[in-house]
């Protein structure tokens, strides 16, 4: 039996498999990618809960989290390619002009 | 109708101040000259009306301000007083409007523009002050004149002393007009009205002069009294007007002779009644008159620049028409305002054509010998100087002898015959000063040697030069293009010198005609006349519901007016013959005088050092103390250091919070991340 709390687990595993590609990884696109594995952890959660609870709130949650996802990975690529031509390189070390 | 007067004028200030730099100059002369001709001919209109009808005219432009009780419409009113300060002033300005399209014809086209809109704003403002029927809206008219004289005496800006010289005449005029507005706040709680008409009714009907006592009315009147000594050049106030002449000349006939400098003496006929309740002001007003007549005489005695006797000549003048104010003889002040606006505007003039001849020569050391050179300005000028000299049938005659008969004749028993004495030692210094500038310019061999060899104690000699050196690129002197105006080269001055051109010797012509006839208005009963000018002001100094009780009963005494009628006639004559033995006939003694009494002169020449005095005990305390206090205290010390310190405090802070700042994605992320888990763990913790 499948029950709330291994849908949690997963979604749990998910997003710290997501944060850690996020501090880890050493490449703009790779980075991106596991937000959208962060946010898609939020989004079972959602669901899950959701069904749980008897409800539709969750899912609808859910959509609202995937359009702004969808967005954000379209702004967030578009960076990734005008940085790209302007640095030849994917590495986040090498944008750090906007400091101190 | 009334409205008109002083529109008029000041439609030619908007026109000639906004469009005046495009326009040539005979159009913005012209209009500048048509907007005041033709506001004279309006106030000509207006005042038949007034004298005909017997009934003053009002005329409520808008309404100004409504505030509670308060309630001031922006009112005229035209009565008898104001009809002959209206025409004095559009008649006079009128005149001195044409002059001036004569003398100032070298400027550029934009400063002469400049200069009409100025002197047209100046009538207007001047006709608002002598028009308005309440105590704010003349106010108006006496902070306008004020801003005009600034404006003009400063004309050419460029030369320091000008400058300098508009400056000090502003700042000068504002501890009057501090007086003027305490004296408008008292009356007004006083009176809960400030249209000087009910002032005046309101006033009389509660106060005698001997209830009056020493109230209200008397520190009323104090303060508008310390209002009209610095418009009118009176001691303590009176050291800006001498410097004014830094302005162009005709500007010192309109402003500084005729119209503007006579608005104390206008503002006291205003207020008569007020004044009449006040004995203790009106006998400060006697005695400062008096003083200042003195004092100006003596020191017009030994100046040498000819628009500085001048000068002098005028606060000496205005002192007497205190005197007359101060003695309650009115009508007499005020007749004397009339006349001297004449004889002093064509003195004025006069000395312009000259200055305007000699390429901006002023030091009379280096003139004479002009009479062959230009004989309109002599005849002219020299009728002006008899008139003011009071030498029958002209015009000063009259008014300083009824100034000086009704001071004999007036109350007080000792003090009037002080006042006696020095206004008659006044008339005699008058035609002294007034003839030595006569013989010294126009008689005598053409001098041009540079100032004498004492340098230390010739205060106005660097004054002078540097005039002469600023003068040289922007006063009229630049008519003789390839001439220069300092004195020692003027070569062959003979053949360059010409007299007035048309223009102004229409104006000197018109105003010696005045000088002659103007004083046959107030021919005194004593010599056959009927003094009509008394009779026409009377009832302006009264209040409005006040009986007319002619001053009869003086008239008993016409044998001893005759007496005392001759003995000025005499001092005066006396004058003219002692100016023409030291100036004229033997030169010489007046160097050796001069000698002899070397400290009296020196002091006369510096001035009596009022102004090192001022200088000493004002100008430089307020300047340490704005400089050490003020300055370097309270401003740099306390206000700049508080805005300083935040700047320096928040620049240090945030020195310290930027280094979060560090660029690095991964740091940003670690740190919303622990923000995260502090946030939820707080919550699921706590």
């Amino acid at each position: 039996m499948i029950t709330l709390n291994h849908y949690l687990i997963l979604s749990a595993l998910l997003f710290a498999i997501g944060t850690a590609g996020v501090f880890l990884r050493r490449n703009l696109i790779t980075m991106l990618l596991s937000i959208e594995i962060m946010l898609n952890a939020v989004n079972l959660t959602f669901v899950a809960v959701g069904r749980y609870l008897g409800t539709v709130d969750g899912q609808i949650i859910t959509f609202f989290v995937m359009t702004v996802a969808a967005a954000e990975a379209a702004v967030g690529l578009a960076l990734v390619i005008a940085l790209f031509r302007h640095r030849e390189t994917l590495s986040p070390d090498a944008f750090t002009a906007l400091k101190w | 109708m009334l409205i008109l007067i002083p529109l008029l004028p000041f439609i030619g200030f908007v026109v000639n101040a906004f469009l005046g730099k495009r326009l040539p100059k005979s159009i913005s002369g012209g209009l500048a000259c048509a907007a005041i001709v033709g506001s004279f001919a309006v106030a000509l209109a207006a005042v038949w009306s007034v004298v005909s009808s017997h009934h003053a005219m009002e005329q409520t432009a808008f309404t100004w301000i409504t505030s509670g009780e308060l309630s001031i419409p922006f009112a005229f009113r035209l009565d008898n007083l104001s009809s002959l300060m209206i025409l004095v002033i559009t008649g006079i300005g009128s005149l001195i409007h044409i002059y001036s399209t004569g003398y100032m014809h070298d400027e550029p086209d934009s400063e002469y523009a400049r200069y009409f809109s100025y002197l047209n704003l100046f009538a207007a403002f001047m006709l608002v002050l002598v028009l308005g029927a309440s105590f704010p809206v003349m106010f108006v008219g006496w902070e306008g004149v004020g801003l005009c004289s600034y404006l003009l005496i400063g004309f050419w800006f460029k030369k320091k002393s000008a400058s300098d010289a508009g400056k000090k005449a502003f700042v000068v005029n504002r501890v009057g007009d501090f007086g003027f507005i305490l004296a408008m706040l008292i009356i007004f709680v006083t009176f809960g009205t400030l249209d000087i008409q009910a002032v005046a009714a309101a006033a009389h009907s509660t106060y005698t002069p001997e209830t009056a006592g020493i109230g209200v009315i008397t520190a009323a009147t104090l303060l508008l009294f310390l209002g009209a000594t610095g418009k009118s050049a009176q001691i303590p106030l009176y050291v800006w007007l001498p410097d004014a002449m830094e302005g162009p000349t005709p500007v010192s006939a309109l402003i500084h002779a005729a119209t503007m400098v006579t608005a104390g003496v206008y503002l006291i006929g205003r207020c008569a009644v007020l004044f009449s309740l006040a004995p203790i002001t009106l006998a400060v007003v006697a005695a400062i008159g008096t003083a200042t007549a003195l004092m100006a005489g003596t020191i017009g005695l030994v100046q040498n620049d000819i628009k500085r006797v001048l000068a002098y000549s005028t606060v000496s003048q205005l002192g007497y028409m205190f005197l007359a104010m101060g003695v309650g003889a009115y009508a007499a002040g005020i007749f004397h305002l009339y006349t001297h606006a004449f004889f002093k505007a064509l003195l004025f003039l006069g000395s312009g054509a000259v200055i305007h001849a000699l390429a901006g020569e002023q030091d009379l050391r280096n003139m004479g010998g002009l009479k062959k050179h230009l004989p309109i300005t002599y005849w002219t000028f020299l009728i002006g100087a008899l008139a003011i000299a009071g030498i029958p049938p002209l015009a000063g005659f009259f008014s300083k002898d009824e100034i000086l008969w009704r001071t004999y004749s007036t109350e007080w028993p000792a003090f009037h015959l002080l006042l006696y004495g020095v206004g008659i030692l006044t008339a005699f210094l008058t035609a002294t000063y007034m003839f030595r500038l006569v013989f010294m310019a126009f008689h005598g061999e053409r001098r041009h040697e540079a100032p004498p060899a004492h340098p230390e104690e010739e205060e106005p000699v660097a004054h002078a030069a540097a005039a002469h050196a600023a003068s040289a690129h922007v006063a009229p002197s630049t008519k003789h293009g390839t001439q220069h105006a300092a004195p020692s080269t003027q070569h062959a001055h003979g053949a360059h010198i010409h007299d007035a051109p048309p223009a102004m010797a229409f104006a000197l012509i018109v105003l010696a005609m005045g000088s002659v006839l103007a004083g046959f208005i107030g021919v005194p009963h004593a010599i056959g006349g009927n003094n009509w000018i008394e009779t026409f002001l009377e009832p302006a100094f009264l209040a409005p519901d006040a009986v007319h009780e002619a001053a009869e009963a003086v008239h008993a005494g016409a044998s001893v007016e005759l007496m005392l009628m001759g003995l000025s006639v005499g001092l005066a004559a006396a004058g003219i013959g002692l100016a023409s033995y030291f100036w004229l006939r033997n030169p010489a003694a007046s160097a050796a005088w001069a000698q002899r009494f070397s400290g009296i002169h020196r002091l006369l020449l510096n001035k009596y050092y009022v102004d090192e005095l001022y200088d000493a005990a004002i100008v430089q305390p307020i300047k340490g103390i704005s400089t050490g206090g003020l300055w370097k205290g309270v401003d740099a010390g306390g206000i700049d250091f508080a805005v300083n310190g935040v700047g320096l405090g928040v620049r240090g802070s945030s020195s310290l919070l930027r280094r979060l700042q560090t660029g690095s994605i991964r740091v940003y992320a670690a740190s919303l991340f622990a923000g995260a888990v502090v946030v939820l763990g707080y919550y699921l913790w706590r």
